[in-house]
C-alpha cells in the first residue's frame, strides 16, 4: 500500500486525460444553425412545405427516400400530401425550386450535424442559376 | 424458500413486462402519428404501356449527319458527357456499322446501302435483360409497369457486371467525374457521378410528363415509339407492314428495338 499516493495521482491524471474532450469543450457548443428561407419559399404554397415543418426537419431524408423509390421503381412521380395538394417528386425541380439557397439552407444544418449527403454529386444544386 | 423464490421471479417478470410494454406501445402510437396518409401516383398526362418499344426506320438515315441531331438531342437532355478519350467514353445512343450492330446478319457480299449506312444503337430494353440478372444490388431492373430497363444510380456500386452481361455494349461506365465534360447542363435532369454505370432510360422522365423520347422527337418520324403489347399501336402497325430485324436476336434477350432495313 506504499504506492497509494502514486496510484491515486495516476488515476486522477488518467481520468482528467480521458475526460479531456468534455472539459475542454465545455460551454463552447456551437449554436444551432439558423436557416434562411428564400422569398419564394416564404410565399409559395402559402409558405408551407410539402409536409409540416417539424416532420420535414426530422424526416426529410426518409421522405426523399420514399420519393426516389416511387419515381424510379414505380414510375409514380406525383406526391399528394396530407392536405391533398400535389407535388412533382423531384429534388432539383421541386425542393430546390423554393430552397434555391442550398448554402444557407441545406448546408448549414448538414455541416452542423456533420453529415455529408452525396445528393449533389448528381442532382444539380441550383437549377435556377443561369450561367 | 423454493416457493417464494419462484414467486419473486414471477413477479419480477410480470413487472418487467408492465414497465416495458407502455413505452413500446407509446412508440407505436407515435409512429402512427408521424406517418400521416400520403399518396403517390402517376401524373395525369403520363404515357403508359405494358412494354415500350421502338421501331427505327434506317432507310431514312444516309450518313452520320442524319444521326447527329438525334444523338445530340438525347445526350443534351440527359447530361451525357462528351469525353474524347474513347476508353472513358459515355454514350446512350450512338452510331454503329451494320456488321457490328447485326453481326449474325452481315453478308459476305453486302448490299451497298446497308454496308455504308449508319445504324443507331441504344439500349434495347430487352424483355429478358441479362444485365438485370447479374446486378448484385438490383440497381438496374426491368420496370414491371412499363418494361423499361432502368437504372437506380443511387444503388449502383460500379461493379460493371451489367456491362459484361449486356451483349449490345449499351452501358457506359463513368471512369471520371462526368460534370466537367458536360458542355451545356440540362438543369432539370441530374448528372451522374464517378463510379456508376449509365445507359439509355427510354426517356422515362419524359414519358412521365406525356412527352415522347427525345430521339423519337428529333428524328422526324424515322423513330417510332410505342407499346409493343398493344396490337393497335403505331409500332405494331409498322411491324406488321415492314420486314424488321433486331440486334443479336438469337441470344434470347428479346430486344424491344426493331430496325426496318
Amino acid at each position: 500500500m506504499s504506492d497509494k499516493k502514486l496510484i491515486i495521482a495516476g488515476v486522477v491524471i488518467f481520468v482528467a486525460l480521458i475526460a479531456f474532450p468534455f472539459w475542454f469543450n465545455m460551454g463552447k457548443a456551437a449554436p444551432a444553425p439558423e436557416l434562411k428561407l428564400t422569398e419564394h419559399a416564404k410565399t409559395a404554397n402559402d409558405g408551407k412545405c410539402v409536409m409540416p415543418v417539424d416532420y420535414m426537419k426530422a424526416e426529410h431524408m426518409q421522405l426523399l427516400d420514399v420519393w426516389r423509390h416511387s419515381v424510379v421503381r414505380n414510375a409514380e412521380r406525383t406526391f399528394v400530401n396530407t392536405s391533398g395538394k400535389e407535388f412533382n417528386m423531384s429534388l432539383s425541380n421541386t425542393c430546390l425550386d423554393c430552397h434555391s439557397n442550398k448554402a444557407d439552407f441545406c448546408d448549414r444544418c448538414h455541416n452542423y450535424a456533420s453529415v455529408r449527403p452525396y445528393c449533389w454529386d448528381c442532382h444539380i444544386d441550383n437549377p435556377k442559376e443561369t450561367e | 424458500m423454493e416457493d417464494s423464490r419462484r414467486r419473486f421471479l414471477m413477479l419480477a417478470g410480470i413487472s418487467a413486462v408492465g414497465l416495458t410494454a407502455k413505452p413500446v406501445l407509446d412508440a407505436f402510437a407515435a409512429e402512427q402519428k408521424q406517418h400521416p396518409t400520403i399518396g403517390l401516383k402517376k401524373a395525369k398526362d403520363a404515357l403508359t404501356a405494358k412494354q415500350w418499344g421502338m421501331v427505327i426506320d434506317t432507310r431514312n438515315f444516309h450518313s452520320a449527319d442524319d444521326l447527329e441531331p438525334i444523338i445530340e438531342a438525347c445526350h443534351k437532355t440527359h447530361n451525357v458527357p462528351s469525353i474524347e478519350n474513347e476508353h472513358h467514353e459515355v454514350k446512350w445512343i450512338w452510331e454503329e456499322h451494320f456488321h457490328n450492330a447485326f453481326p449474325g446478319l452481315a453478308q459476305k457480299y453486302q448490299d451497298e446501302r446497308t454496308e455504308h449506312a449508319p445504324f443507331l444503337a441504344l439500349c434495347n430494353h430487352c424483355e429478358n435483360p441479362p444485365c438485370c440478372r447479374v446486378c448484385p444490388t438490383k440497381a438496374t431492373f426491368k420496370r414491371e409497369s412499363d418494361g423499361i430497363v432502368l437504372m437506380d444510380f443511387h444503388r449502383c456500386i460500379g461493379c460493371r457486371f451489367c456491362m459484361a452481361a449486356c451483349p449490345y455494349g449499351s452501358r457506359s461506365f463513368n471512369f471520371r467525374d462526368p460534370r466537367p465534360f458536360i458542355e451545356e447542363t440540362n438543369k432539370s435532369f441530374p448528372t451522374r457521378m464517378k463510379g456508376v454505370v449509365e445507359k439509355c432510360n427510354f426517356c422515362a422522365e419524359r414519358l412521365a410528363v406525356g412527352k415522347l423520347p427525345a430521339c423519337a422527337e428529333a428524328s422526324d418520324g424515322a423513330i417510332v415509339f410505342g407499346d409493343l403489347y398493344d396490337p393497335a399501336s403505331e409500332v405494331r402497325e409498322l411491324l406488321r407492314t415492314n420486314y424488321t430485324i433486331r440486334r443479336k436476336q438469337g441470344l434470347g434477350t428479346e430486344p424491344a428495338v426493331y430496325y426496318i432495313v
